[in-house]
């Protein structure tokens, strides 16, 4: 490989320094290496790896582990921020129930989101050793780890170190001596969005097109095959094995009083900084810190807007840097924390482009099963592109207001559409001049000069 | 009548006639996969990707093949090829290169990087260059945002990937 490609080579990268990672303060990247290299099994297990597995199971009941988990309220790391110990203690188990299915979400796909790859290719035994408390947690039989196509050097990394946790007795019968049976197999996906929604992700699962699957029944009722799945994301999983060595309270009290929420998140920042990548800190962190430590704008320009976690949630302004990036708080002020890593906006990018862009994403994106989706983010992209080109007409903008309303949460089947929705109403909300500014014309008749069909 | 019948006839001949013969490897593999899963459905996408695998593609011709293997219907092995944009159901070239078109990229320097590679190839997204080297296609977020304006050749993943470096990088893949 010559110097030049290797030189171009995409390396995950963490941005804190060994020294300022410890196990009591950073459970999901204190064993991280300086040099990014691949965490194998030994060293794993020598970092503490694999102990709660031996100290939970057999020693803890399921219902244990859940009234932990609930404690700590680890919430969903996928963007959702549900509770993962109120989820497992919805899972129908016991009695006549058959044994289910644990599925770790390693679909990341969401735009501006690269959070899971590290922990996937750096530490993947952190990851299985979630996995195997989750299925003891929610009685579960197998598991599965549906990466997404792309992530090769995380297939490598998963692959690799599943055949070690299984000759290790990690994984398989009787794990470590406890009597309770469970392995894990890697599925890979074949690109698509939308397989990283739950119930979609069931339906590739089990090998059929991605359509969402409507709720109830819940999938910890009836997921993959009928059976009780648990979905869980690759941090929410990699959160576990911590919160069961060092308890529920211990891990409340890692976010310091920065939130109501307990534990650390793996934070990230994307867009001209000076210094983009992903830190571990407490959740409740303010997005000001995070800036600051991506070395704040390139070219010494000014914010303009950022999106807190990714391309479905709302933009915020830079007066919302001081708050804490948490579920509850971004929450109350039209956006979402979603996956927790920034999309910075500068100030001489356009808004309207930019949202152009993420409806061009959402409608491509989009499984085609619910006309508002299907069929409305088209439309809104044909409108966003009239406006970029300043070609738009009287109309326009209240024309995207309505769409976004009937984009919105409960109209449709899954949660695509709402996030499509999010960024549109937000950006119109904040930057109306902007879009304002592209339009050219009075409101014509529907046919003159019609924006040809296609091209989507 | 006649005519529907006669047409029937011949997409028979076209599926046949292509001539597809699944691999015995590529069967066991397939074989393997659906013992993972509770329903051989399951082990679809992973058969077509690895009949893609070996021959760059999914041709016709290979799934009433998949399905047989796996005894599940025609219908439904094409449904799921249909639906995946990582499964390729024209001819690709050598390489397949897959630039990330989603927000970060776009504001880290997509456009430029588009063209620098149409540039380059003569060819836009969705085309194959004419000596069959390279197939140029969209993705969405590969998860390398920290380093727009990100791309993937094969298995490898790049970024950022300045306009400038292009030509270079593409001369590594013959
Ligand atoms: C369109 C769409 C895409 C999603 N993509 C992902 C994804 O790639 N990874 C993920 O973990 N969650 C994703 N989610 C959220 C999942 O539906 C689900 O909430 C999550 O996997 C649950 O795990 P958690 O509770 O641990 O976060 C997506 C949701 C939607 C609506
Ligand atoms: S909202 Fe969109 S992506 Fe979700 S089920 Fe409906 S059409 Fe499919
Ligand atoms: S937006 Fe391009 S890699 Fe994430």
């Amino acid at each position: 490989m010559s110097t030049s490609r290797r030189s171009l080579r995409y390396h995950c990268q963490l941005r804190q320094s060994a020294g300022e990672r410890r196990a009591e303060t950073h459970p999901l990247t204190w064993r991280f290496r300086e040099d990014g290299a691949l965490i194998g099994l030994e060293e794993y297990v020598e970092k503490d790896g694999y102990a709660a597995v031996r100290e939970v199971l057999g020693n803890q009941s399921p219902q244990d582990v859940i009234a932990t988990m609930k404690e700590a309220n680890v919430r969903g790391r996928g963007g959702a921020g549900f509770s993962a110990g109120l989820k497992w203690s919805l899972t129908l188990q016991g009695g006549d129930l058959p044994r289910g299915y644990l599925v770790c979400n390693a679909d990341e796909m969401e735009p501006g989101t690269f959070k899971d790859r590290l922990l996937l290719e750096q530490q993947p035994h952190l990851l299985i050793e979630g996995m195997i408390l989750g299925a003891y947690a929610n009685n579960s039989c197998f598991g599965y780890i549906f990466l997404r196509g792309e992530y090769i050097e995380a297939a490598r990394a998963l692959i690799q170190a599943l055949n070690e946790a299984r000759a290790a007795g990690w994984l398989g019968k009787n794990i470590a001596g406890s009597g309770f049976d469970f392995d894990i197999a890697l599925h890979t996906g074949a690109g698509r969005y939308i397989c990283g929604e739950e119930t979609a992700l069931i339906s590739s699962l089990e090998g059929l097109r991605a359509n969402p699957r409507t709720k109830p029944p819940f999938p910890g009722q009836s997921g993959a095959w009928g059976k009780p799945t648990v979905v869980n994301n690759v941090e929410t999983l990699c959160n576990v094995p911590a919160v069961m060595r060092h308890g529920a309270e211990w891990y409340q009290g890692l976010s310091g009083g920065l939130s109501d929420d307990g534990g650390t998140k793996l934070y990230g920042v994307s867009g001209r900084v000076n210094r983009t990548g992903l830190w571990e800190l407490p959740i409740g962190t303010s997005a000001a810190e995070l800036l600051d430590r991506a070395g704040g704008i390139r070219d010494g320009r000014a914010l303009k807007t950022w999106l807190p976690g990714g391309g479905s949630t709302g933009f915020l302004l830079p007066e919302h840097l001081e708050l804490a990036l948490d579920f509850d708080t971004i929450g109350e002020y039209g956006s979402r924390l979603g996956t927790g890593l920034l999309t910075v906006v500068t100030e001489e990018q356009s808004v309207v482009s930019l949202v152009r862009n993420l409806e061009a994403f959402f409608a491509r994106e989009s499984c085609g099963w619910c006309t508002p989706c299907r069929d409305g983010l088209p439309w809104t992209l044909k409108i966003l592109q009239s406006l970029e080109r300043g070609e738009g007409e009287q109309g326009d903008i209240e024309l995207l207001e309505q769409l976004a309303s009937d984009l919105g949460p409960g109209k449709t089947f899954c949660a695509h559409a709402p996030g499509a929705a999010m960024p549109l109403e937000s950006s119109i909300r904040h930057f109306r001049a902007e879009f304002e500014a592209g339009i050219a014309h009075e409101r014509r008749a529907a046919h003159e000069d019609p924006i040809p069909a296609g091209g989507v | 009548m006649n005519d529907t019948a006669s047409f029937n006839a011949q997409s028979a001949i076209a599926t046949d006639g292509d001539g597809f013969v699944l691999h015995e490897e590529d069967r066991d593999a397939i074989l393997h996969e659906r013992d993972h899963y509770e329903q051989p459905q399951a082990a679809c996408i992973e058969a077509l990707k690895i009949v893609q695998k070996r021959h760059g593609w999914v041709p016709d011709g290979a799934i009433p093949a998949i399905a047989g293997v796996l005894g599940i219907g025609v219908a439904n092995v094409e449904g799921v090829a249909t639906f995946y944009s990582l499964i390729f159901r024209q001819p690709v070239g050598r390489h397949v290169i897959l630039v990330c078109d989603s927000s970060s990229c776009f504001l880290t320097g997509f456009d430029e990087l588009r063209d620098a590679i149409t540039a380059e190839l003569g060819i836009d997204f969705g085309q194959t260059t004419a000596d069959g080297r390279f197939t140029l296609l969209p993705v969405c977020c590969l998860g390398a945002c920290d380093r727009g304006p990100a791309l993937m050749i094969d298995d490898d993943t790049y970024g950022p990937v300045p306009p400038d470096a292009v030509a270079e990088l593409l001369k590594e893949y013959a």
